[in-house]
């Protein structure tokens, strides 16, 4: 008899997709097909089946895994890869096509904070609905209560409709009754990538907490440090099929090098997994070295380039223009935005545009590293595009007395720095 | 050994019933929700359950009563009116809101897991509340008229009841086939008002001639308004009981149909609604 809580054997979930683009079915339809079906069979033609509109996709495959007492699993894996399905299926929102799932004692998920927040309601009124939508009893959100405000930073405004609520207020608040849900066991969907950094940083404090007292947790997220951080156990899933799992360090670094492998075999402007409004969008990215060729290594501490071309359908204003330099776990350790560190105006974008940004001297220990593009408009994402390439820092003499630094004694960055030994005597 | 869930497909949850009664806190949380929100930043507030069907009252009078000079059979016209008005929007406000709620929550549906049938049920309180305040009206309207009702006033819960159930029934029906097929959005509005003139309303059921009183109650709320009236106007009013007894059929029929389709099909509400 083992000890699991969550048990789930080959399962399978499809849908019906329809080629015609439409959520919801007209009766239209319905009527009209019924229809012609009826008159296809009294004219005698045997097929009846309308097939070439529906298309049957197979969201999860065969997934089995096996959650014990206590454990922290993490879920990675691409956008659509079938992870939100997943636990979907498995918080009953919906329905298995193929295989069983079994679950053992109280189980809540989180999918989305703020969940049925009512604009019009109070913060309090809120907190209560929020918290009986979640499954939490009267008597418990009662006894939370002063946490989850208190957590929320919103004392204040407790009796303030939300709708009146700063969109930082909001997604606090909506995160703290969340954070206080007490049940053993916790299905878990990037309920983190939210508020600012400040407040990010405290709901992942918040959230190894919770998965420190002994709580079983699933966690899907595109976070890899936080993955990492929090989970003891790690399942890459992709086109709905477990593909890698085990050690979290060891997957999510097998992941993202496939991850890299993938893009650098399309283009960065014929990538179709971009966020944002679409707008504009990069073209193209290149790293120069200090002769402007292209290359995609280069020695440690030697200056770099990045320039990227971006198209635009229409003009844009005050665009935002972001590099960022991210490590193996996904973690952004340099980052360079123009309306941060360029000081004059960014120029609209047109038509066309090439920008370069210009480290002078990159200060990162050798290793691989990848670079996401952020084009965005008043904090909104136009293009938003994450590993468009990878960088390789090659070990070498940075400091030029004949040792390179050695990355296996720690440090993730190289500084100029000078040495003093002055005798006492 | 701590009890465990099995999810399989297509089996639905043995344990609907008790999960229903483990979310009633949902529930109640629910239908305070609408309450709570029904009249938030409007001037006269809880007024407007109670104008509504005042001013539809004195048109019909107006009309049916003055106009065209129906009769009333004894009792004041506008206390007949007011009479059939009740259960009326009950059963109209409560069919509209439950035929929407689930579409009006399906954010909700598609994130959490709950019993479904917390929504349209929830969705009803609101328009019983309605009616609870336009029920003072009504005494109040009595009183004005000198019109002392009878020990039969006791038994409006039970019709009450019927309407709850004929508008719950019609309003599970209504809400899976629209989280599907969106045309029922616009269905149901017109079968509100189209319902209005071919239920006895503005006029008493006696005036349809006898040959086809039976055939005129398999509209369920002729079964319910007879009812109504029956209770609150006392008096020598009887009760045609060959159509109650349809009309009884008819609303059960639909009711257990309605939260069969509901159950059968709430399993697919998170991927089409």
């Amino acid at each position: 008899m083992s000890d699991y809580v969550i048990k789930v054997e080959n399962l399978g979930k499809s849908y019906q997709i329809r080629h015609k683009q439409e959520r919801y079915t007209a009766l239209r339809d319905v009527l009209t097909e019924g229809a012609k079906n009826t008159g296809r069979r009294l004219l005698g033609r045997g097929k009846t089946e309308d097939d070439h509109t529906l298309e049957e996709f197979w969201a999860l495959q065969d997934v089995s895994f096996e959650v014990k007492q206590g454990e922290r699993l993490g879920i990675i894996g691409r956008n659509g890869a079938g992870k939100s399905t997943l636990l979907k299926v498995l918080s009953r929102i919906t329905e298995p096509t193929r295989g069983e799932v079994r679950l053992r004692g109280r189980v809540a998920s989180l999918l989305e904070v703020g969940t049925g927040f009512h604009p019009e309601l109070t913060g309090r009124e809120n907190i209560y609905l929020n918290g009986a939508i979640l499954g939490m009893s009267k008597v418990e959100i009662d006894r939370k209560f002063d946490e989850i405000v208190a957590f929320a930073e919103v004392e204040k405004f407790l009796d303030t409709p939300v709708k009146r609520y700063s969109s930082g207020m909001y997604v606090r608040l909506a995160f703290a009754v969340a954070a206080y849900l007490d049940v053993e066991n916790l299905l878990i969907d990037e309920v983190l990538a939210v508020g600012d950094a400040g407040f990010q940083k405290r709901s992942l404090g918040r959230m190894s907490e919770i998965t420190q007292d002994g709580r079983t947790v699933l966690f899907v997220s595109h976070n890899m440090a936080a993955v990492a951080s929090l989970c003891d156990r790690c399942v890459h899933i992709e086109k709905g099929r477990i593909v890698d799992q085990g050690q979290p360090n060891q997957v999510i670094t097998r992941y993202l090098d496939g991850v890299s492998q993938i893009h650098r075999l399309k283009g960065v402007g014929d990538r179709d997994d971009r966020m944002g409004s679409g707008e504009a969008r990069f073209t193209a990215l290149r790293l120069l070295d200090h002769n402007g060729e292209e290359v995609d290594r280069v020695p440690m501490g030697s200056s770099i380039t990045l320039e990227v071309t971006i198209k635009s359908q229409r003009p844009i204003n005050e665009p935002v223009i972001g590099f960022l330099i991210v490590d193996k776990l996904g973690n952004t350790i340099l980052r360079a935005y123009s309306h941060e560190s360029y000081a004059g105006p960014t120029p609209r974008i047109r038509q066309e545009i090439k920008v370069r940004c210009c480290f002078s001297k990159l200060p990162l220990m050798y290793g691989v590293y990848s670079i996401h593009l952020w084009l965005g408009q008043h904090k909104h994402p136009v293009d938003y595009l994450e590993y468009a390439a990878s960088l390789e820092i090659i070990r070498s003499d940075v400091y030029a007395t004949g040792h390179a630094p050695d990355a296996n004694n720690g440090g993730l960055f190289i500084a100029d720095h000078s040495w003093e030994f002055a005798e006492n005597e | 050994m701590q009890d465990e869930l099995i999810i399989r497909p297509n089996q639905g949850f043995r344990h609907y019933w008790r999960d229903l009664w483990q979310y009633r806190e949902l529930f109640y949380f629910l239908a305070w929700r609408d309450i709570a929100v029904r009249y938030k930043q409007t001037v006269i507030g809880v007024a407007w359950s109670v104008i509504r069907p005042v001013l539809t009252m004195i048109v019909f009078t107006f009309v049916f009563g003055r106009l065209a000079g129906l009769p009333s059979g004894g009792a004041p016209y506008p206390i007949l009116v007011y009479a059939a008005l009740l259960p009326w929007q009950l059963f109209a406000n409560s069919l509209t809101e439950s035929s929407s709620s689930l579409i009006n929550n399906a954010q909700m549906i598609s994130k959490v897991y709950f019993p479904r049938l917390a929504i349209p049920t929830s969705a009803i309180v609101v328009s019983f509340v309605d009616f609870m305040i336009s029920f003072v009206v009504l005494l109040l309207l009595m009183v004005g008229y000198r019109y002392w009702p009878t020990w039969r006033l006791l038994t409006l819960p039970l019709f009450t009841l019927l309407a709850l159930t004929l508008a719950l029934g019609g309003g599970l029906w209504m809400a899976s086939l629209n989280v599907k097929y969106r045309d029922f959005r616009y269905i149901v509005p017109f079968l509100v008002q189209f319902g209005m003139y071919l239920s006895p309303v503005g006029f008493s059921s006696d005036i349809v001639p006898e040959q086809y009183r039976f055939l005129y109650s398999l509209n369920p709320m002729v079964g319910v308004i007879d009812g109504f009236r029956w209770a609150i106007l006392g008096g020598d009013l009887t009760l045609y009981w060959p159509g109650f007894v349809l009309s009884v059929g008819i609303t059960l029929l639909l009711f257990v149909t309605g939260l069969r389709y509901f159950r059968r099909t709430e399993r697919t509400f998170a991927d089409v609604i």
